[in-house]
């Protein structure tokens, strides 16, 4: 165990960084020990992300572990870390998909091996170092910087298309996010911080709030991705190699999420009511109609980024359908807010662990047979069993069985949504059929059935290390699934905190 | 007036040394041996050195008036002075290859560049329109004549050509408003006077004029649209070299010409000359973005890039307040450091008989040389704007500045362009990163190329990370932020 006097969270979001530098500079011409070593911090990292949760107080909102130093006095501008019952999670989230990621890469990336681990690693300290930010311009530091490795990573290692592909993932996320940068900077001359603690606090008009909003909106709604700010999405999503699709689906769009959570709802509560039915319109199109976009394709990871736009339908819904529950009368209790921002929360961790679970079983036949198309397999049940079994975990927690993670969070969506608004709660539930639909007939079709042809007849089996990787997979999913409440132990106080902050007008 | 024996020479002791070792490098140069300038370059460092102790031991946080208030040494002249010090002494560093590659090691060029900094000096210290008018010829007679210093070659004395017809040009615009405003004041050359003369008259309509006619005189040199013209001519046909000098330590000068005519002179016709420099920067960024877009020259984008970066450092100026005017110098210098690097790069991709001027030139870079890729990434992405480069923290404090004033709309106008911009800075970095190599060789060996690019992305990084210690320089210079 760590002393409590480190500085813990800046040591999760540099220690990868500095190693992503290592890695790169003296990883050339030697694979094994970029290798090696890109793992050993990555572990590391993760383990000491862990040791926050034992003095990680889970019964008040505050932040902990903070840390605050001035960085550019100047502009006003301070290092500012902590982490609360939202970002901890995501955090620690983070460290272990990285984990994965860099097992991921093992024997699959041979070219230029060390410049790809420094890429994940160097990506990693961003992404830490955003969910772990308290000041705004910290948060947009790390929240833009992340483009820079994610770009190089599907530009060089990514597929035919990869670099139409990346250029408009970039620019995509570009200029959503400057106008962001803008409403930040708006701020810091009307509260006089960048703090995001002090933002959340600071009285703001209608007028304001709305511009604000709008400016978070656009940043954030293209990370997620909603529709109809989606299209980077597919086109990133098949060019990246796996270890890219994993951190994007798993860790980015999360980001999107988070930033609802940490910027608009508390800072601009009030453009959020009014503008809420919007975002429930938005999320219930990604939801239904992404949902059937997903149904026809034949390209297996356009197939699951599809179905990341609409899961993550469900993350905006019940973000935003809070306000709808608080309005309706019949709704007495109140417990139905704190039950739809709970349950978006569980469905972004859980979407993280499907989804890379996804993405990297992709990953292993498109390792051995270089095609994502599904009409390249047919029958891998009979050549690679134990594969098949984990592939069948993933998909029915993709679909939203009870007993996996899948259902934890849709669940908690769907029943809160029903306390805004039946119709609302009716299309959201639709989604058990298409996703049923969509999924299981990309099983259906992939794994099930009569060998199809010579290459999967030559299929082997998953070999130890994607064992491993896919097996923790298959731990978590169903861990998270039939034992929620240590996760939700750990957000409670912090939800309960932000649903009141929310619902607080600011006028 | 006092006489000479009383007069203190201290203040323009840099100027005096630096006019004095120019002469005499002039003198002994002919007498070298006639391969290699190798005592006339080690000359030009030593003096750079000189000076900047000189003015480091000098600096003061006071401003000081000297030869009866003509010259002026205040914090912001001697920070720019240290920074064209060192933009030149890079400059020199780089070039050396390049020039005894082609045959254009010559004294001259030493002496020029030297000469070229001796005006860039006088114009930042100048509280006096002729003096202003003096600092600015001599710097820039130096750059025409580096300019067609490949003499033989068609484009570089067409570029040459070009410079100077519209250079004079602005000159004599520039040299018409300081008339009118001569008139105006009631016959007042010193800056400080002029000021206290405007503060009684304003809105008259032969002071709008004057405005006018001297922002055109003084944004020229910085390559502000709608006098943009010259620019990528001159920068694609002047030799690398050269080049890299024009586009580096000139622009210090240019924005200390900008602030003392504006702001330390006509600071009262505030509300006259900010909606001048609103559609200069309007236009900047849009031409500067845009076009870079359609460029297939590496060094022709280079120079819309920076067409688009004075843009920037306009922004600041626009703005009218200290933080403004730190956030426009901090801005200058991160645009040297960064287009010290960019310009680098085509040294470093040049060879002996062929100049890498072309996008396609940076093919596979990161094949040939992962080091030197990983620094021009850097530099890529810092011009564009992104964490973790300086570039981020340079746009970050000027549309601090503008939204500070309440101008947003233009702050909201100026990132979408930059966003526009990216495009092609990205398009770059696909060429060094994404594509194979046309030509596998490794790349110039050189390492005073190779050790400048190193420094300048290094550089980059760290005060990507750490801006404190820039932005301290900046704000000291004006007392701002």
């Amino acid at each position: 165990m760590l002393p409590s006097s480190w500085p813990m969270l800046s040591l999760i979001v540099w220690l990868p960084i500095i190693a992503g530098i290592f890695v790169m500079w003296f990883g050339a011409g030697r694979a094994r020990f970029a290798r090696w070593f890109a793992l050993a911090s990555s572990v590391i990292v993760f383990l000491i992300s862990l040791a926050l949760l034992p003095g990680f107080d889970t019964h008040t909102y505050a932040m902990q572990f903070v840390e605050r130093v001035a960085w550019i006095p100047q502009f006003g501008i301070h290092y500012h870390l902590g982490v609360d019952g939202i970002s901890l999670p995501l955090l620690i989230l983070t460290t272990f998909t990285t984990v994965i990621v860099i097992i991921s890469a093992w024997e699959v990336i041979q070219e230029k091996a060390h410049q790809y681990l420094a890429a994940f690693l160097i990506m990693e300290g961003m992404m830490n170092g955003t969910f772990a930010a308290l000041d705004a311009i910290v948060f947009y530091f790390f929240f833009e910087g992340m483009l820079i490795p994610m770009f190089v990573i599907i530009g060089i290692w990514g597929g035919p298309r990869r670099v139409y592909a990346t250029i408009k993932f970039f620019l995509y996320t570009f200029l959503g996010s400057v106008f962001m940068l803008i409403a930040l900077i708006y701020m810091y001359f009307k509260c006089g911080s960048f703090s995001i603690l002090h933002m959340q606090q600071m009285p703001l008009t209608l007028a304001e709030q709305v511009l604000i909003f709008l400016a978070f909106f656009i940043a954030f709604a293209v990370k997620i991705p909603m529709w109809p700010v989606h299209t980077w999405l597919p086109d990133a999503h098949v060019e990246a190699p796996t270890g890219g699709s994993v951190i994007l689906a798993a860790i980015m769009l999360k980001i999107g999420g988070y930033g609802f959570l940490r910027f608009s709802l508390p800072i601009t509560p009030d453009a959020s009511a009014l503008l809420d039915s919007m975002i429930i319109a938005f999320s219930l199109i990604a939801i239904v109609y992404i949902g059937f976009v997903a149904l026809v394709q034949n390209d297996m990871k356009k197939l699951v980024a599809y179905s990341s736009i609409s899961h993550m339908g469900f993350v905006t819904l019940g973000m935003f359908v809070i306000f709808m529950i608080a309005a309706n009368p019949l709704n007495v209790s109140g417990s139905g807010v704190r039950l739809a921002i709970e349950g978006a929360m569980v469905q972004m961790i859980s979407h993280g662990l499907i989804s890379a679970a996804m993405f990297l079983s992709i990953g292993v036949l498109y390792d051995r047979l270089h095609s994502r198309d599904i009409s390249a397999y047919g029958g891998v049940v009979n050549t690679m069993p134990w594969f098949a079994a984990m592939v069948v975990v993933f998909a029915m927690a993709n679909v939203g069985l009870p007993g996996t993670s899948g259902f934890v969070g849709e669940f908690m969506v769907i029943l809160a949504s029903y306390k805004a608004n039946f119709w609302i709660a009716l299309l959201a539930a639709f989604t058990l059929i298409i996703g049923a639909s969509y999924t299981l007939w990309m099983v259906k079709r992939v794994i099930f059935g009569d060998v199809q042809n010579e290459g999967v007849a030559k299929l082997k089996d998953v070999n130890k290390r994607e064992a491993w990787m896919l097996g923790s997979l298959v731990v978590l999913i169903i861990l998270v699934g039939i034992w929620p409440n240590p996760l939700l132990d750990l957000m409670h106080a912090t939800i309960e905190h932000l649903a009141q902050q929310a619902l607080t007008s600011k006028l | 007036m006092p006489n000479l024996t009383s007069l203190n020479l201290m203040p323009v002791l840099p100027e005096i040394i630096l006019a004095g070792m120019a002469c005499l490098i002039l003198l002994i140069d002919p007498f070298m041996p006639r391969h290699g300038r190798n005592v006339s370059y080690a000359l030009s460092l030593l003096t750079l050195v000189a000076l900047f102790i000189v003015t480091l031991v000098q600096m003061s946080p006071m401003v000081r008036m000297s030869f009866g208030d003509m010259v002026v040494n205040d914090p912001m002249s001697d920070i720019m002075k240290l920074a064209s010090y060192v933009s030149l002494a890079a400059v020199l560093i780089m070039s050396r290859g390049y020039l005894r590659d082609r045959g254009m090691d010559k004294g001259e060029y030493y002496m020029l560049a030297l000469f070229g900094l001796l005006g860039m000096m006088i114009l930042i210290s100048a509280n006096h329109l002729l003096l202003i008018y003096l600092g600015l010829e001599l710097m820039s007679l130096s750059m025409y004549a580096l300019t067609a210093f490949k003499r033989d070659d068609g484009r570089a004395s067409e570029a040459a050509m070009k410079y100077f017809v519209l250079g004079a040009l602005a000159s004599g615009l520039l040299l018409y408003g300081m008339s009118l405003l001569y008139g105006v004041t009631g016959g007042q050359l010193i800056l400080t006077d002029i000021a206290t003369a405007l503060s009684h008259d304003s809105g008259s309509l032969a002071l709008k004029a004057a405005v006018v006619l001297i922002v055109v005189g003084s944004i020229f040199k910085l390559g502000v649209a709608p006098f943009h013209m010259w620019l990528p001519d001159v920068y694609e046909g002047a030799p690398t070299a050269v080049t890299l000098y024009l586009s580096t330590a000139p622009k210090v000068a240019a924005l200390a010409m900008v602030i003392r005519l504006l702001v330390d002179g006509m600071g009262n016709a505030f509300a006259d000359w900010q909606p001048v420099l609103i559609v200069a920067v309007v236009l900047s960024l849009a031409i500067g973005n845009i076009v870079a877009i359609a460029q297939t020259s590496f060094k022709r984008m280079l120079t819309y890039s920076t067409i688009s970066h004075v843009g920037f450092v306009m922004l600041g100026i626009l703005a009218g307040t200290d933080v403004g005017y730190s956030a426009a110098l901090f801005y200058t210098l991160a645009y040297i450091v960064m287009t010290t690097g960019g310009f680098g790069m085509i040294l470093l991709l040049a060879k002996q008989g062929y100049e890498a001027e072309s996008l396609d030139d940076l093919r596979g870079l990161n094949d040939r040389s992962p080091v030197m890729a990983f620094v021009f990434l850097l530099l890529m992405f810092s011009m564009a704007g992104i964490p973790f480069t300086l570039g981020f923290w340079a746009k970050l404090a000027v549309l601090q500045a503008v939204v500070g004033i309440g101008l947003w709309w233009l702050a909201v106008y100026a990132v979408i362009m930059s966003v526009i911009g990216a495009f092609y800075y990205l398009r770059a970095v696909k060429f060094a990163y994404f594509d194979s190599p046309t030509d596998p060789s490794p790349v110039n060996p050189d390492w005073n190329v190779r050790g400048v690019l190193a420094l300048s992305g290094l550089l980059v990084l760290v005060l990507g990370i750490f801006p404190g210690v820039l932005v301290g320089f900046a704000s000291r210079a004006f007392g701002g932020f």
